[in-house]
């Protein structure tokens, strides 16, 4: 009983007393329920890997996104995370393909672009004719930091780089902006209607 | 939990759960304090990027036992102009990468939060690979353990200064030379920057770059013989060292 529940409060979000409600709920559940939650962990966690492509996840060699042949191959989306391309998906407004870096170019923790997939992004560009590389890294010094890095990298290579526009979030008071986000929305405004 | 104001500089952030990040800042009156930021990595966050590594800020925090929780923040000054400059940032994080590992929790040490701030201001108003190493030697003339540069650490002799040792914790003669070879303009350098004269050091831009790169590669070194341990910002986009 001691062992679940310590295993469940290391799960991200999960504190030792959400970790003793779980338990105490999975034990009084049905034991078919029960089955059925270990089955699909196991499932999923032995048949999922990294895209070969994109080190997005995946349970087949290539993931979905690389694979379908709707997507705009010329327009190639960085991200840092697997979850960011399902956070982009979920815009429905990107149909070129994504490239994971597993990570962001951290300085004082010592990453580097040895530490992420930043090789087998160059190793894409020509294969894959990719014209515009759009870098949507999280809007701090490690995203920064990583975005100029691969902007000085990719730049000499013919391809044009673009990156997400920073600003205000829908729905928020401007007053409350911060002045560098604040900043960098009047640095990026543009013409109405445009 | 009392409350409490102080103006400080982010050295470094770390995330913590599911959108909270712990925040290390140098403090002026406070020294090196660790916080909780609550919520900061969420797109609501009150925060937003005030606590970024750099950032220099007024910072009202409520005290804890071990780690204290902020309040609130304000920007004193915006340094956009160093995050749109790689080398500039890397340098930056490396200034507050040094000065994280020198500081030590809750001593207060003003001089650290005074130096940082001038090193940083000057980075954000003109980029000079200069001011790293400045602000190295600088440190290290304030912990006690400064280089000596003017006069040879074996026989004291001011003539014919040829390399410099960064154990033996300065210059040596063409007779007693030990460490490695120091160009006379590099030692110039050296001697301004212990001299105080920084401002003007860094407004050289006549300097050759392999002597830039000489008083780099030893503000460096020096740092890293007395903190003895690397510095990481600072080694990221070279190639590894043998």
């Amino acid at each position: 009983m001691q062992a679940m529940i310590d295993s469940l409060a290391r799960l991200p979000g999960v504190g030792p007393k959400s970790a003793q409600r779980i338990a105490f709920h999975l034990l009084k559940s049905d034991v078919e329920e029960v089955k059925k939650l270990t089955n699909a962990i196991q499932e999923a966690r032995g048949s999922v890997r990294f895209c070969d492509r994109c080190f997005n996840f995946s349970e087949t060699t290539y993931c979905h996104l690389c694979t379908d042949e709707r997507r705009d191959t010329s327009v190639l989306c960085v991200v840092e995370e697997s979850r960011d391309v399902v956070a982009l998906e979920k815009t429905g407004q990107f149909r070129g393909r994504y490239h994971v870096l597993l990570g962001a170019i951290n300085p004082l923790e010592g990453t580097g672009p040895e530490h992420l997939k930043v090789r087998e992004l160059l190793l894409r560009l020509e294969p894959e004719g990719v014209q515009e590389v759009i870098l949507c890294l999280n809007p701090n010094t490690e995203g920064d930091v990583t975005a100029m890095y691969l902007a000085r990298l990719l730049k000499p290579l013919g391809v044009k780089v673009t990156q997400l526009a920073m600003g205000l979030p829908v729905g928020g008071d401007l007053e409350y902006a911060d002045e560098v986000t604040l900043g960098r929305a009047l640095m990026g405004r543009r013409e109405v209607g445009e | 939990m009392p409350l409490y104001r102080d103006v400080g500089v982010v050295l470094r952030t770390h995330k913590l759960g599911e959108s909270d990040r712990i925040v290390t800042l140098i403090t002026q009156d406070s020294g090196k304090v660790r916080a909780v930021a609550k919520g900061i990595r969420k797109t609501t966050s009150k925060f937003g990027s005030r606590l970024e590594p750099m950032s220099h800020v007024q910072v009202q925090l409520y005290r804890g036992r071990e780690l204290d929780i902020v309040n609130q923040v304000e920007l004193v000054e915006v340094t956009t102009a160093t995050r749109r400059n790689l080398e500039a940032t890397t340098d930056g994080l490396a200034m507050c990468e040094v000065v994280e590992q020198l500081a030590h929790e809750r001593s207060p040490s003003p001089h650290l939060y005074r130096m940082l701030v001038g090193a940083l201001r000057q980075l954000n108003s003109e980029y000079s690979a200069l001011l790293l190493p400045a602000l190295q030697l600088r440190l290290l003339q304030e912990e006690g353990v400064g280089p000596c540069v003017d006069r040879c650490i074996v026989c004291s002799g001011t003539e014919d200064l040829v390399a410099i040792d960064v154990q033996g914790g300065g210059v040596q003669c063409r007779h007693h030379r030990r460490g490695t070879a120091i160009s006379p303009r590099a030692l110039a350098i050296l001697q301004e920057v212990l001299d105080g004269r920084i401002t003007s050091v860094v407004r050289n831009n006549d300097l050759p770059n392999d002597t830039v790169r000489e008083v780099v590669s030893y503000g460096r070194s020096a740092m890293e013989h007395h903190l003895e341990r690397r510095i990481r910002s600072s080694s990221l986009f070279e190639a590894p060292r043998p």
